[in-house]
This record gives structure tokens, sequence and C-alpha cells, in this order.
């Protein structure tokens, strides 16, 4: 956290891609006030406006505000990925903690999982566990957990490996300590910020594979604002409204973009021996 | 890789296959609704009689415990008959056949469009690092990395097929013009991903000793990049190029709808719209197949390429 604070003040970079993610989060909070219409409201007469002073964004085929929804979409897609990011990451360490720590039969399990569920494209697993669940943002969630864990579970373990060689968990163990005690306070703190710069630097990657499950169907319903479904809404009009699909994929280009800025920075604040070239 | 390596291997992807099969059968088991059903009604309403759906349940062996089901398909798939798609009205393994040759075009067309952009530019810039070709480069990958895929699709057929009209819209099947955008739009995105990664490649080995003792013998620049440097750099970037084809055969699936293509990821995605089970339950088994045979080959290529590996044998 103090380095955080640290890195904040004297890495600019890192202290204004902070505050694009901050205002991307504000604006999500803030879409009821934002949002000059309902996003779910029809309103037959005023169907595929084009953009302009009364619809910033146009209008879609039922008459709903373009810029409304995109707003509001800033929520469905923001909650949806940190849900990802936390769901994968928690599932990750855990099962990599775990494998590391322990060893023996427990490693052998999950790293034998693990080795099959990298040695094949994870998308079309993803596709086809939410697509046979059922299309929810809930089921693409964990359909993309289910694909993503492997990598962090890999890492974790490494880590985990590393950290037990070192003198202090070693005259812990001499100590007496539990192996709970030892995992908490000595183990997790250690192969934490590792974990979390990871985690910050996937962000963007995450989302676009969360949105491209919704813009295929399989993840958020209509009539649901959910930038990945609208982009899906507006690839039928096309022709006679293309702003429908504009505007939602510049939305998810500029979020995967700061995401990814700030996960970079993150990177070299928490780990100045990794100095950027 | 020894002879006993290759057979590890060879013995991992026998495993990876049945597990894969066997967590596709079991989703298919949990999925709602009830598949036989859906196969006499299709997605449409019609009223069925119960002693029907018995008979064909009956019929199809799906009134036994899964486990025993499960095994039924495995041996028959291990006689080459992977079921029946009433989706496409023919057996799974001639569908898929079918849509083989889409997929592998789109790939390839992809890869090569992506290679021959990536490397002069990677290399470029890493020689010239820190030059306005560099930066350039480098913001542009950047962008191109956190562009989602299906949006330049879209935007692409909307200026090139609406707009100026450039390109057939509808797509549907495997022709040169039809071919462009499609593999355009996966090569955006390729691209920026590999010129950074050739461009770390090759700085990193400009800054080895050797590069450096080339130097202090006054070797020319180019002879050390040329000779010394390139091939030291590109053999890593192989072992990503067959990931990146793998994944292109089976994770291009979104673009492909996008375009309508006529291949691999559109028919998984259409088999699961159309809750054709047989059929997803084949894709995903022969995608995955796919994906590992392309990394053995990988790996294998490396006991040809690798001086140091190629004496080993």
């Amino acid at each position: 956290m103090e380095t955080l604070v640290n890195g904040f003040k004297t890495n600019r970079a890192f202290a204004v891609t902070s505050l694009l993610v901050l205002l991307l989060l504000a604006i999500a909070l803030a879409a009821p006030v934002l949002a000059p219409f309902d996003p779910t409201h029809a309103e037959m007469k005023d169907a595929f406006l084009e953009p302009g002073m009364s619809h910033l964004f146009g209008t879609d085929k039922l008459g709903r505000d373009c810029f409304s929804r995109v707003l509001y979409g800033a929520r469905a897609s923001l909650s949806g990925v940190l849900f990802l990011v936390c769901s994968v990451f928690v599932v990750g360490t855990t099962m990599g903690v775990l494998s590391g720590y322990f060893g023996g039969k427990v490693d052998v399990v999950i790293m034998r999982i693990s080795d099959m569920m990298i040695s094949f494209p994870g998308m079309i697993l993803a596709i086809a566990v939410a697509g046979i669940m059922g299309g929810s943002l809930v089921n693409a969630v964990i359909a993309l957990t289910i694909v993503s864990w492997t990598k962090y579970a890999r890492l974790a373990r490494s880590l985990v490996l590393k950290v037990k060689r070192r003198d202090f968990v070693e005259a812990a163990i001499v100590n007496g300590g539990t192996p709970t005690h030892i995992l908490w306070t000595h183990i997790l703190p250690n192969i934490l910020p590792m974990m979390v710069i990871t985690a910050a630097a996937d962000i963007g990657a995450l989302m676009m594979e969360l949105a491209g499950l919704s813009f295929l169907g399989f993840g958020s319903q209509p009539p649901a604002p959910e930038w990945g479904l609208m982009l899906n809404e507006g690839r039928q009009q096309l022709q006679t409204a293309p702003w429908l699909m504009f505007f939602p994929g510049l939305a998810i280009f500029i979020t995967v973009m700061v995401f990814n800025l700030w996960g970079d920075n993150l990177r070299d604040v928490l780990d100045p021996r990794n100095d950027a070239e | 890789m020894t002879n006993k390596q290759i057979l590890a291997r060879l013995g991992q992807i026998v495993l990876v296959l049945l597990g894969i099969s066997f967590i596709t059968f079991a989703l298919v088991m949990l999925a709602p609704g009830d598949v036989v059903r859906q196969m006499i009604a299709g997605n449409e309403d019609i009223i069925v009689s119960q002693a029907e759906i018995d008979a064909l349940r009956k019929e199809l062996g799906l009134d036994k415990p899964f486990f025993f089901q499960y095994l039924d398909w495995l041996g028959r798939a291990l006689q080459g008959n992977l079921g029946f798609s009433f989706m496409a009205k023919k057996p799974v393994v001639e569908e898929l056949l079918e849509r083989l040759p889409g997929t592998i075009v789109l790939s390839v067309a992809s890869l090569a469009l992506m290679m021959v952009f990536s490397i002069p530019l990677g290399i470029y810039s890493a020689v010239k690092r820190g030059g306005w070709v560099d930066n350039l480069v480098r913001g542009f990958t950047f962008l191109g990395v956190s562009m989602p895929g299906f949006w330049v699709g879209l935007m692409l057929l909307w200026i090139f097929g609406l707009k100026l009209d450039l390109f057939p819209i509808v797509g549907g099947e495997v022709s040169l013009e039809n071919l462009i955008l499609p593999s355009v739009t996966l090569a955006i995105a390729m691209t920026s991903k590999y010129t950074r990664q050739v461009r770390t490649a090759i700085l990193e080995e400009l800054h080895q000793d050797y590069v450096v003792g080339a130097r202090a013998r006054g070797m020319t620049e180019s002879h050390i990049l040329w000779k010394e440097v390139l091939p030291n750099a590109m053999l890593p970037l192989i072992t990503l190029l067959g990931l990146s084809l793998g994944n292109l055969l089976g994770g291009a699936a979104v673009i492909e709808m996008v375009f309508q293509w006529p291949g691999l990821g559109r028919l998984a995605i259409e088999a699961i719209t159309y809750r054709d089970f047989q059929l997803v339950q084949g894709v995903v088994v022969w995608i995955a197949l796919m994906y590992m045979v392309i990394n053995l080959l990988v790996d294998l290529s490396y006991n040809y390429l690798d001086p140091r590996l190629r004496k080993a044998r």
C-alpha cells in the first residue's frame, strides 16, 4: 500500500493512468446521474435516430438512447470484468498455493488438470461451456474462469516454491508454526504483489474475452446494456445504423486501453526490479 | 526431442482428449432442456408425444446411465464415428471435414499477413530503438492490442464493405474476396502482438556478449544483425507462432461469425446455438486435437532448427 502511494507521488504515468481508471469507475457509478435517458426505455417513434444534439450517440431500433446505454454499459462491463478477474485470481491463486505448499498428490492432481487446460485453445471451451450452460453474465464468467485459472495457478505455485525455501519460512516451521499461520503470514504476503501485477495486466484481455462471449450471445442477455451485447445488436443494423456498433466498440477499446496502460505502470511501481525499457 | 519424449507427448494428447471429451459430455448432460425433444422439434414449438420421445431416447441409448453413454460415444469415436448432426443433417465427421479448408485458409492467410508486417517492423524498431519509427510502431501496436477484434471487423466491414463497396458483406463461402477482410482483421491484432515480441527478442539478443564480441572484432553491423542475431531471435518466436496457429484454428470463432466465414469456429457456435450436442462434442475434440498436434510438430521442428539439439540427437 505504501509503495502504491509512493508510486502515485513519484511516477507520473502511474498517477495519470490511475486517475483514468478511477474516472471510468466514477462514470460507471454515476451512470444514473449522467445518463439523459433510461437505458431500457423504448420509444418506438424515436427509432434509428442519427447521433445529434438530443441523442449524442443516436438511438437503436427500439428508440433507446445509445449514449445512456453506453454509460450504463460501463456498469455491466466493468463489474463483469472485475468479477471475472477476482474469480480467476482467487481460484488460480488458491490452486497454485495448495499445489506449491502441500506438494505430493495434491500437486500432481492440480498440475495435471492445469496441463490439460493449457494444452488446447481456451476460447473454444469457454464458448462451449457458456453456450451449453445457457447465456448469462454469470455463466460467461464461470466459463472464462475455467479456462483462465491455470495461468495463475502455475505462477502462484512457482512463487510459493521459491518462497518456501527462504530462511524465514524454515524458521517459522522450526518454531512450530501451523501451516495456516505460515501460509497467511509468511507465504501469501510475499507472493501477492506478483499475482496482483499479473491480474492487473490481464484486465484488458479478459474484458475483451468477456465482451466477445456477450457479442456471440453467450454472455449478458437483452435488454441489458452491456457493450459486447450492444455490438451484437449493432451488427444487425450495420447498414442502417452504424453508430450502434461504433460507440460501444469505442467504449470497449478505450477501457481496455486504459486498463492496459494502468497495468503496465502498476508493474513498474510494484516491481522496481523489472525496469521498463 | 528423443523418441521417448515424443511417445510421452502422444500419450499426453490421448489423455487430454479423453479429459476434454468427458468434460464436454458431462456439460451436455447438465445442460438445461431436453436434447431429444430438441432433436425432434428443432427450435420450433411442436408438440411431441412422450412415447415418441421415449422411443428416440432408447434408440440413441440416452436412457442408460451417464458413464455408459460416454463409453458408447467413445467406442464409436474410436471407430471414426462422431455421431450425426441434426443441424447439418449429415454425419459430424463429414461436416467437420467440410469446414476444415475454410479454417486452414483463413489461419494461414492471417499468419502470412502478420509475418509480412511484424518481422520487418519489429527488426527495424529494435535496431533504431528510440527513433520516430520505433515510437510510431510502439504506439500503433499498443492501440492494436487494445482493440477488440470483432469491433475492428465490423468497422472494416462497414468502411470497405458498405461505404466503399469494395468487398462483399455477406460472405458464406471460401473465396479470395471474402477472405481479405477477416484475415486483415485477425492480422491486425496479431501483428501488434508479434511486432512487440520480435522487437523485444531482437533487443535481448543485441545485448548479448557475443554481439559485443563481434563488434569488437570489427564485424559490420549488418553482418551481426542478419547472420548472428536474427537466427537466434527467431527461434523462440516459432513456438509462439505455433501457439497462434493453434489458437487461430479454434479461436477465430468470433471473427468467423462477424464475416460469416465457413470455418470450424463458426460451426462450433452454430452447433451450440442449435443445441446440436453431438456436433459440439465433435468440434471441441477435433479442435483440441489439431491444436495439440500442431504444438507437437512445432516442438519437433526444434530438432532441425536448433543446432544444439541436432548434435544431441
